[in-house]
């Protein structure tokens, strides 16, 4: 028997994917690091855990969730067959609660009593406030504050959950600016605090765990395509901030050689003008304790991402996403703010579905996609978020006043 | 090595000044280095901006955002270097800061510079000991020390891992926190300096939260040097122009408090 060489194995055990991934942070917070990775080994290895996450995972986020045929979006489009990955119908919206439900878990398990996490869009700040109220937990939640404006509507949802909403008024004031605070009250609170990162990013362990918690997404997809079709997709779609719903998804699919693969990223106003595709614009360094590419200058500071999805304008990308565009096995794209909103409005239209703004990317990139491939050919689209908290600035941008 | 030998003596404690290079302008900090070394500085911590610093207060969050506000380059910083060796061919200079600006052109560049620019030693704060491939190696190349942190949080087990590969001196980091905050407990750090001295040789200075002559002489009875960085920072941020006169008379009222309390001592 020969073994494959599998792309599922990664980090190697200092955390690193190929020269990406690491633990970049100051002392005081290695021995926390190290920590978390010894009770997450442990986890890992016990059913226990395991039985507790997919009891929460079923019961109370609502999974699996549906896998979709979009016959009027297919048709529309007139090329390969498009089928939704429905994580939108998750409890809170998006599939920010998979990761939340088992990194609460492992806070618990290690008997951190006060829970902090970083949000952009404010979907991952809610989906960490949820799982505070349900386990009775503390939970204070960093925001940008030019996103607590723009995101009215979570900050309240989050409020009423019980959370702490702190704004944050350094540097552009948006996801890493927040991302910075949450690793500072980390360090000021080594003790009792336990940090909820909400995406495939940071030290190690949390891309890997991140990852890990989020491939339920690939993992209940790549067996309800088998058992719906009888066949893989051809090609997997999703958008990328950080990157946790599109690794979600791809990695279950890393060793199936036939499934090619596409991570969108956000080009913003252009990729030439305000943008936040990292791996297009940036290149490799060192941010919020991991190596990967980011926008930055000649000088290596950061240059704040835009883009009209809050939750897409973070100038990194998870580390496993570097190392796999470098490796060539995932290719990414990117759309512009303006595709994304056609992308966002044609869903509603053809399949009476309001997407996200972060979704509304992939669906913008399967517009330019589908018409190339064959009637008989399969995408598969990662709908991680629905629009609900989306509409206030949609309507902006379309010039409608509510 | 041998600046930092001379700086830190065993007849008194060392005084390591901070402040962050180009805060306001790239042309205002020489002249803030040199009234620390007239206020009687024994070692300079030359801080390199960064858009995102993690481990910061406000105080020296908004002297980065300053200092990159003016437009300081990395190449000020060498530049300022530069000049301050050839001024003070004697005293230590630090450069410290984050992992990205300190690696971005490799390693090997940063450390070259460093040796021409007559830098003695760096410390980065994101750098720990597990990740000392990205720029440890380049640096003691050049014989550059490394100066690790060692803190709270550093227990028994890790400390052997952070001495490995440090040199010129052990920075504690006295509380668990950001800079420029709440200040430890005299016992604690008490405890830490000497738990730190029977597990190495190289000088233990201690830092974070100081910021009256009062704090920085109690410290310097127990700790071979005495950090402080926020609180002249924020002379920097409010006296403007008068800023290098100020930022000396206040050196010096450290410098006279952690002397005096040593000869009580003695
Ligand atoms: C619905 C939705 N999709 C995607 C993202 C982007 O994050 P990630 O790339 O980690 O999936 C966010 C972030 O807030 C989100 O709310």
């Amino acid at each position: 028997m020969t073994l494959i060489n599998s792309l599922r194995t990664q980090p190697d055990d200092r955390g690193h994917f190929g020269q990406f991934g690491g633990r970049y942070v100051a002392e005081t917070l290695m021995p926390l690091v190290l920590d978390l990775e010894t009770e997450y080994r442990k986890a890992k290895a016990d059913p226990a855990f395991h039985a507790e996450f997919d009891d929460l995972l079923e019961h109370y986020v609502g999974r699996p969730s549906p896998l979709y045929f979009a016959p009027r979006l297919t048709e529309e489009l007139g090329g390969a067959q498009i089928w939704f990955k429905r994580d939108e119908l998750n409890h809170t919206g998006a599939h920010k609660i998979n990761n939340c439900i088992g990194q609460i878990l492992l806070a618990i398990r290690m008997g951190k009593t006060r829970i902090i996490a970083e949000t952009g869009a404010g979907q991952h700040g809610v989906a960490t406030a949820t799982v505070c109220a349900r386990f009775g937990l503390p939970c204070v939640v960093y925001m940008g504050a030019t996103d607590v404006a723009r995101q009215a509507p979570n900050v309240f949802r989050m409020k009423l959950l019980g959370a702490e909403v702190v704004p944050v008024t350094s540097g552009a004031a948006t996801l890493k600016d927040a991302m910075n605070e949450a690793l500072r009250d980390w360090v000021a609170n080594v003790d009792d605090t336990f940090y909820i990162i909400g995406t495939a990013a940071g030290p190690h362990p949390y891309p890997e765990l991140v990852r890990d918690f989020q491939s339920v997404i690939g993992k209940e997809a790549r067996a309800q395509m088998l058992s719906r079709v009888g066949r893989l997709p051809d090609v997997l779609v999703a958008s990328i901030g950080g990157g946790s719903n599109s690794i979600g998804l791809f990695h279950p699919f890393l060793d199936d050689p036939s499934v090619k693969m596409l991570g969108v990223e956000a080009a913003g106003h252009g990729l030439d003008k305000e943008h936040a595709a990292s791996l297009a614009g940036g290149r490799p360094g060192i941010l919020h304790g991991n190596k990967t590419y980011l926008l930055q200058d000649e000088d290596g500071q950061i240059i704040e991402g835009h883009s009209i999805s809050a939750g897409l304008d973070y100038p990194g990308i998870g580390p496993e996403h570097s190392w796999l565009k470098e490796i060539g096995r995932v290719d990414y794209t990117s759309v512009t703010d303006t595709e994304a909103l056609e992308g966002f409005q044609l869903l509603c239209r053809t399949e009476g579905i309001i997407p996200a703004l972060e979704p509304a990317h992939a669906i913008a990139a399967v517009r330019k996609l589908a018409p190339t491939m064959d009637k008989d050919q399969i995408i598969l689209v990662n709908l991680c978020g629905r629009g609900d908290k989306d509409i206030f600035s949609v309507a902006e941008h379309l010039g409608v006043s509510l | 090595m041998s600046r930092f030998a001379s700086a830190f003596r065993p007849d008194h404690s060392a005084l390591v000044c901070f402040v962050t290079g180009g805060d306001p302008t790239p042309d205002a900090t020489p002249a803030i280095l040199d009234a620390l070394v007239e206020g009687g500085a024994d070692v300079v911590e030359l801080g390199m901006p960064f858009t995102d610093p993690m481990a910061d207060g406000p105080a020296i969050q908004r002297a980065n955002l300053r200092s990159l506000g003016a437009g300081t380059k990395t190449a000020d910083i060498f530049a300022i270097a530069t000049g301050f060796r050839a001024r003070h061919p004697n005293v230590p200079l630090v450069l410290m800061g984050y992992a990205n600006p300190m690696t971005i052109r490799g390693a090997d560049w940063f450390a070259a510079e460093c040796t021409k620019a007559g830098v003695d030693g760096v410390i980065c704060v994101d750098i720990p000991p597990e990740e000392d491939p990205e720029l440890g190696p380049a640096l003691r190349a050049e014989g550059i020390s490394l100066i690790r942190l060692a803190t709270p949080t550093t227990d028994a087990a890790r400390l052997p891992a952070v001495l490995d590969g440090s040199s010129g001196f052990l920075y504690y980091v006295s509380v668990a926190g950001i800079t420029g905050l709440q200040q430890a407990a005299q016992a604690s750090i008490e405890d830490a300096v000497a738990r730190l001295k029977a597990a190495t040789n190289i000088p233990v200075a201690v830092g974070f939260g100081v910021r009256t002559p009062e704090q920085a002489a109690e410290i310097a009875k127990v700790a071979d040097g005495v950090v402080v960085g926020s609180a002249i920072i924020d002379i920097v941020a409010t006296e403007g122009a008068n800023a290098p006169a100020k930022v000396r008379d206040f050196v010096r009222s450290l410098r006279t408090a952690m002397d005096h309390a040593r000869e009580k001592t003695a």
